[in-house]
């Protein structure tokens, strides 16, 4: 979330779309409902009417996969009506910057395409052919009237103008009416001092476009001027207590703590990966925030090897694991990877891929090609015990299974950070259960033992050096600790104190994440000591003086303490819910990000009543003199744009300061789809045409193909669509919620919801077992045959859609006759995070 | 009679209950006021943070501090600025997550081609657990791809996991994993 929870109820208009908050994110609706009483708007855009329609003021049925359809409808009638906010979008966008002569979009492809040739990507885009013209300086050229014809704002003009309400009506199944009514409700938000949110979840992701989709309400909350101001913003409503918290430490290939980026092949020295990874701006107006890439990125070096790391070996910089540049190491590729018997030894570490992978047949199959797997959790599951599961005889698989029990939350302490990036502090209850033991005590323990055989090793002499392919390399004798087993430096040389009294202590951690000054440093005629907690990242350094083990998280945890154990409920002057010194949130303690853009050039707020930031300083004869920001941490605390008379500023600042150039993203010339978001349909479709171009599917998008990577796209045998959600008494796989009584009773069992029509067509009644197939696989359901679902129409045909849940597994309940929906669901996804196509895909619903 | 906010709350929800069944004929309120107190006054008292969505709901614990030492009862958290008290159907099921007769308690090892658990010491399964990883890591262990590039890194280990973790555990997770030179690290996120 770029705001938090609390802010939602500053909104005067709230879009909730590819979520059902009030079901899956309840408390969340004690905000939605406030902003309501003071008199917002809510608008529920689902392909059911869910509970968060029933308490919406309009609510606008759409086909699953087709919201780009939806808000690029939406993005023209903000154009054709002008309701965009003309100040913002021209001063705080990229909307007046010129594309280059090279962009070009024709029948569905933005140009510079390639088709993949070997998948599992469908093809990819040259994005040079997408890049700004640029002065002399190196600055992009901009024309602010956005008049000009190759300016950002008149390309997305043009590239919007097919999506008329008629032709987005015929793709997503919503009426015209429907349509015109939220677009019109919405965009009111255009208006400054006015707010409009949007909550998103999974229902956006989990699509071969998901990354677009998101994308384009990044387009409208650009033009309406909703970034930066409270009650605005971009927010993911994240599922998980800390998903945004192993986000931001990085247990992802593609990334190191606090965004930094996962080492690539080419990348062959730190100086080389630094150049790589750091923007550079021309713009004397953009702070460019990621020029300082390098500070964190040596700080990180320094808290993964401590005093190992230094100038002369590069801190430490070869120690760790390099990607191929064209490689993938995602989800999906781990399961490709294992079913084809390229992996060998495996952690499920707090997760259940067997019930929450896309296509778990295939990955239920990868586990069989195992030689060991190590399964840690607070429950016996469906993926500890594959082996033992449907149709797996035990006596052919060769898999060894390690099960260790995990220690519930409160049985330890420790902090997660919530999808508003609030970082809270958890204390220890009572004591783990039984023999089970937390986490980080069996991490800080395995590793000490995989630590004692590379030692061993080296003091034995070494083994042979066994290389890929296990061919007997070279023993090295140059060096002596190089002798033990393959490459031991990195586990050797890892920083690795973090116990007290042998045991794991998170306080510990938690400072190392934080941050240390290694040195005694003077920053700004201030002296730090040697040892003392790094009070915020604006000191972090990039010549070794100082560690960092996730910069976003530098100030969490300083001399002053804990920061996130606070709990002072007091609110900020502003008022507007940010309480500031309850918990913390990164970056900076700053609760709105992009916060700079909802005050104008003079550092006046857009909304005088719910304000974020004001410019505070002192000025003389109309010009500032002293720089004061009150309110929340201000974007990069710079002097606003222009002086109190309407001069400009040298010192000024534009508000985006973590993009290059200072301004929001309307053209995105970053994606691996294209700059603009284009309607394609799902990689399985009900509809033989796409209505707005010949391509019908997105043709960058992941697709794999092994022998269980079956896909059936208008295909008889699979004439519905379906979609997967989750219910409030359930969570994820269910393997927190399905082992408990309560919960189970609330919702016992797998089902499928349809409409009262489909269920006419198929002899369907409600509450009997039937049978939901896809290209894949079958799952028994039973039937809720409901008002929810309507049939949509399509073209000139009807389509019908149902929902499965997606928290069950046949380990629990006991009958094993609830199976998890993700044996339906497809092997495609987006080409951006390679998340997969779980929210649209084919399905056939029959009798048992 | 110096109450805290919660106190006063339960004080003042029993008296509402003593009022209800005094047509009886007789006062259960001292009886009930007595109950209440009985489930926390001897407990130790921790706050947490709701293990199921990203809201980040307060939650309290009440701890017994004799016996056995298990969780009394979890509630809301009506000093937590977000939820203000309040839970969702599974927040406020948080006890029955924890203490729940099907945890598992103690490490369980399945041999290869075997059709059951059995249970092993923490010793034994992490002492074999480093083994394989270390037999593993080094057969497959690449110091170069297949252009030349230096990668040091092994593809024939993966981990997922996890979104259920700390923070503290999270950045210790990836650095063990990372200095083994993996790079299948992945986790609920890309899900």
């Amino acid at each position: 979330m770029t705001n938090h929870w609390i802010d939602i109820k500053n909104s005067d208009c709230i879009l909730i779309m590819g979520s059902n908050a009030a079901e899956n994110h309840p408390i969340s609706f004690k905000y939605v409902t406030e902003a309501m009483q003071n008199g917002a708007k809510l608008i529920s855009v689902d392909p059911r009417f869910t509970k968060t329609s029933s308490k919406a003021d309009i609510y606008a049925p759409l086909r699953s996969g087709t919201d780009i359809a939806f808000l690029g409808g939406m993005i023209k009638y903000i154009l054709d009506n002008s309701l965009y906010n003309k100040e913002y979008t021209a001063e705080y966008t990229n909307a007046s910057f010129i594309v280059g002569k090279d962009f070009d979009f024709k029948d569905g492809f933005f140009s510079g395409y390639t088709k993949g040739k070997e998948g599992p990507s469908m093809g990819s885009y040259d994005k040079s052919k997408w890049a700004f013209e640029v002065d002399d300086k190196g600055i992009p050229k901009m024309d602010k009237t956005l008049e000009n014809p190759r300016s950002v704002f008149q390309l997305m003009k043009k590239h919007y103008e097919r999506y008329t309400p008629e032709i987005v009506s015929t793709i997503t199944g919503t009426s015209k009416e429907d349509l015109l009514k939220v677009y019109e409700t919405y965009s009111a938000t255009g208006k400054t001092g006015k707010a409009g949110t949007i909550m998103y979840a999974m229902g956006w992701t989990q699509h071969t476009v998901g990354t677009q989709m998101i994308r384009t309400m990044c387009i409208i909350q650009l033009l309406l001027g909703n970034m930066g101001v409270a009650g605005g913003g971009v927010n993911a409503l994240r599922g998980e207590s800390n998903v945004q918290g192993s986000t931001d430490h990085a247990l992802l290939w593609h990334l190191l703590p606090g965004y930094l980026k996962g080492i690539k092949a080419s990348n062959d020295t730190l100086t080389a990966y630094n150049t790589k990874w750091t923007p550079k701006s021309f713009d004397p107006l953009s702070i460019n925030w990621w020029q300082n890439y390098p500070k964190y990125s040596v700080s990180l070096l320094k808290s993964f090897f401590g005093d190992k790391a230094n100038k002369d070996n590069d801190f430490g910089f070869s120690w760790l694991p390099k990607a191929d540049d064209t490689g993938s190491y995602s989800w999906f590729d781990i399961f490709d990877a294992m079913y084809k018997e390229k992996i060998k030894g495996f952690f499920a570490w707090g997760q259940n891929p067997a019930c929450s992978g896309s296509n778990s047949t295939k990955t239920r199959k990868a586990l069989e090609k195992l030689e060991w797997m190590v399964n840690v959790n607070l429950f016996d599951n469906e993926t500890g015990s594959f082996w033992h599961g449907p149709g797996v005889d035990p006596s052919k698989v060769k898999t060894e299974v390690f099960m260790l029990p995990a220690a519930a939350s409160v049985e330890k302490e420790g902090s997660i950070i919530n999808s508003g990036r609030w970082m809270q502090w958890r204390y220890q209850g009572p004591k783990p259960m039984g023999d089970s033991r937390p986490d980080g005590d069996i991490i800080l323990e395995l590793f000490n033992k995989i630590k004692e055989l590379y030692h061993k090793d080296a003091a034995n002499g070494g083994n042979e050096k066994v290389g890929k392919n296990g061919k007997k390399g070279k023993k090295n004798k140059e060096n002596k600790v190089n002798k033990g087993g393959a490459f031991p430096e990195p586990i050797l040389n890892l920083k690795w104190d973090y116990a007290t009294n042998g045991i794991y202590d998170p306080h510990k951690v938690a400072k190392e994440i934080n941050g240390y000054f290694l040195e005694d440093v003077t920053i700004k005629d201030k002296q730090y000591k040697k040892g003392t907690l790094v009070p915020n990242f604006t000191m972090l350094q990039d010549n070794g003086s100082t560690s960092s083990g996730c910069w976003v998280y530098c100030g969490s945890y300083t001399e002053d303490g804990n920061m996130s154990a606070r709990k002072d409920t007091t609110d900020a002057p502003n008022n507007i819910g940010l309480y500031p010194k309850f918990a913390w949130a990164w970056p900076l303690n700053r609760r709105i990000i992009y916060n700079r853009a909802s005050v104008n050039a003079k550092g006046e707020p857009w909304n005088k009543d719910k304000w974020v930031v004001k410019f505070a300083g002192e000025q003389k004869d109309g010009k500032w003199t002293t720089n004061k920001w009150d309110g929340d941490v201000p974007d990069g605390g710079a002097f606003p744009l222009e002086n109190p008379d309407g001069t400009k500023r040298e010192d000024g600042k534009n508000p985006f300061i973590m993009q290059k150039d200072g301004y929001g993203q309307i053209y995105g010339s970053g994606l691996a789809d294209g700059p603009f978001p284009e309607h394609y349909e799902p990689l399985e479709c009900p509809v033989e045409k796409n209505y707005l171009s010949p391509q019908m599917t997105n043709p960058t998008a992941v697709v794999y193909s092994t022998s269980e990577d079956a896909h059936a796209t208008c295909d008889p045998r699979f004439p519905f669509v379906g979609t997967t959600y989750r219910v409030c008494e359930h969570w994820q796989t269910g393997l927190m919620t399905r082992p408990q009584a309560w919960l189970m009773e609330l919702q016992p069992q797998m089902f499928v919801e349809m409409s009262e029509e489909l269920a006419a067509l198929r002899g369907i009644k409600n509450g009997e077992r039937v049978k939901v197939s896809s290209a894949r696989a079958s799952v028994e359901c039973t039937a809720i045959v409901t008002k929810r679902f309507k049939p949509f129409k399509i073209g000139n045909g009807i389509v019908h859609q149902v929902g499965v849940p997606w928290h069950y597994g046949w380990m629990w309940p006991s009958s094993g006759a609830e199976e998890s929906a993700n044996l339906l669901t497809p092997s495609a996804g987006d080409p951006n995070t390679r998340i997969p196509e779980t929210k649209a895909f084919m399905v056939n619903v029959t009798k048992i | 009679m110096d109450l805290n906010r919660r106190e006063f709350i339960q004080v003042t929800s029993a008296t509402a209950a003593g009022l209800a069944v005094s047509g009886l004929g007789f006062d259960l309120m001292p009886v009930k006021a007595h109950a209440q107190m009985l489930k926390t006054k001897y407990a130790k008292e921790t706050t947490t943070i709701c293990c199921y969505c990203a809201v980040g709901c307060g939650a309290i614990v009440h701890t017994s501090q004799r016996g056995d030492g298990r969780v009394i009862n979890i509630e809301g958290d009506p000093d937590h600025v977000i939820n203000r008290g309040a839970l969702c159907p599974k927040g406020a099921s948080i006890k029955q997550l924890v203490e729940n007769e099907n945890r598992l308690i103690r490490p369980m090892y399945r041999a290869p081609y075997s059709d059951k658990w059995q249970a092993v010491s923490w010793d034994w399964a992490l002492e074999n657990i480093a083994k394989k990883v270390k037999e593993t890591r080094d057969a497959t262990f690449e110091t170069k791809n297949s252009k030349g590039q230096v990668v040091n890194r092994t593809t024939a280990i993966a981990s997922v996991g996890s979104a259920a973790m700390d923070n503290e555990e999270c950045w210790t997770y990836q650095a063990m994993l990372r200095s083994l030179g993996l790079v299948y690290v992945e986790h609920q996120a890309r899900i």
